[in-house]
């Protein structure tokens, strides 16, 4: 029921909207770096290890960026927030 | 294509967005209670809303032949204020037997706090006592991840929840599996910077398949596109699905998931071979 498409069929729908999305990256860090102020910014270092992750081998990358970005969990939440079970 | 949008709060929208709703073949809104934008300052402020949810945008719908279904609740945002929230939890009973009334919801967490798992526990309870289905937020953006661990703790802590007659929403790439796995429904929400795209979600779909899965456009008084379950059938087309594989997503999963709640009287569109589907 759900089709599947070659690597090629995916680049050659979306090469130019991946360029497009890379390039907006690229522009928004440049704006980050052109300010006024330190980089020593845990939004920066966030970023910084995003970049890294994307270069990665495999199909979850969407999936380790936003554990990236993301709180983590605690399994004994309960007990640390007081909520009774 | 005829879709419903499981998760859209039309109040917030006027009647030109219900007008292009039809237009793009919706036939069935569910809307869930949620944050007004501000904190509401009585229990009588949520009276008036749930008689607006279940008497007029019933009626505003109707006019561009759109079927409208609600949920009740006291939102995550304002349930930090357990008071008020009890307030609100006693009042729902005399809803629940309304028209179009699916059940609970949209119930959840915000930023994670006590407070807001007290009242979310306490919502799970009247939705048992009261045999409801249960339709759940789950939080935005660095919050997700963690709240949606919690929620998924606390329904599984409870042994009367029937795991298909819950939907748990909002989810993304990293939430999906989890909530799939524990048995739930889950809803993909195309939401501009904070949720998901047409695009992610079809790569969720090609990923966890069909089954259990909705797609909603959740449009409120922020930027939002209540036009989105179109910009995913579209996205779905480009990418050769088959029509019955989008037609289950935004059609047939909705009516399944739906068809659980005693209320839940829905007239679908004729359809025959010749016509739009």
């Amino acid at each position: 029921m759900l089709a599947r498409r070659t690597t090629d069929e995916v680049l050659q729908c979306e090469f130019l909207q991946i360029r497009a999305k890379l390039i907006e990256v690229a522009a928004a860090m440049d704006r980050v770096e052109r300010a006024e102020g330190s980089l020593e910014d845990p939004r920066w270092s966030a970023f910084q290890a995003a970049i890294e992750a994307l270069q990665d081998a495999g199909a979850d990358r969407a999936e380790q960026l936003q554990l990236l970005f993301s709180r983590p969990y605690s399994a004994p939440w309960r007990q640390q927030l007081g909520v009774p079970k | 294509m005829y879709y419903l949008d499981p998760h859209i709060h039309m109040v917030s929208r006027t009647t030109d967005d219900y007008e292009l709703l039809a237009k793009m073949g919706c036939v069935g809104v569910s809307e869930p209670a949620f944050w007004a934008g501000y904190d509401r300052g009585s229990v009588d402020g949520f009276r008036d809303y749930f008689e607006q949810l279940t008497r007029f945008e019933p009626t505003r719908a109707a006019a561009y032949q759109i079927q409208h279904f609600t949920w009740l609740c006291i939102n995550a945002k304002e349930a930090e204020n357990v008071a008020l929230a009890r307030e609100v939890i006693a009042l729902i009973p005399e809803f629940l037997d309304r028209p179009g009334v699916l059940g609970i919801g949209e119930i959840g967490l915000n930023k994670n706090t006590r407070n807001e798992a007290t009242v979310f526990l306490e919502h799970l309870d009247l939705a048992m006592r009261t045999d409801e289905q249960i339709l759940i937020h789950t939080p935005h953006l660095e919050d997700k991840y963690q709240g949606t661990r919690m929620i998924l703790d606390m329904l599984a802590d409870d042994s009367r929840i029937d795991r298909g007659r819950v939907l748990v929403d909002h989810v993304e790439e990293h939430t999906i599996g989890h909530v799939l796995d524990e048995g739930f429904w889950a809803g993909m929400t195309l939401y501009p910077v904070s949720k998901c795209t047409p695009a992610r979600a079809a790569d969720m779909v090609e990923r966890y398949g069909t089954e259990r899965l909705l797609v909603n456009s959740a449009g409120d008084w922020g930027p939002s596109k209540p036009t989105a379950v179109p910009d995913f059938i579209l996205e779905m087309r480009r990418r050769g699905h088959a029509e019955s594989a989008i037609r289950q997503l935004v059609y047939d999963n909705p009516l399944q998931f739906f068809s659980q709640s005693r209320a839940f009287a829905f007239h679908p569109p004729e359809i025959t071979e010749t016509s739009q589907v």
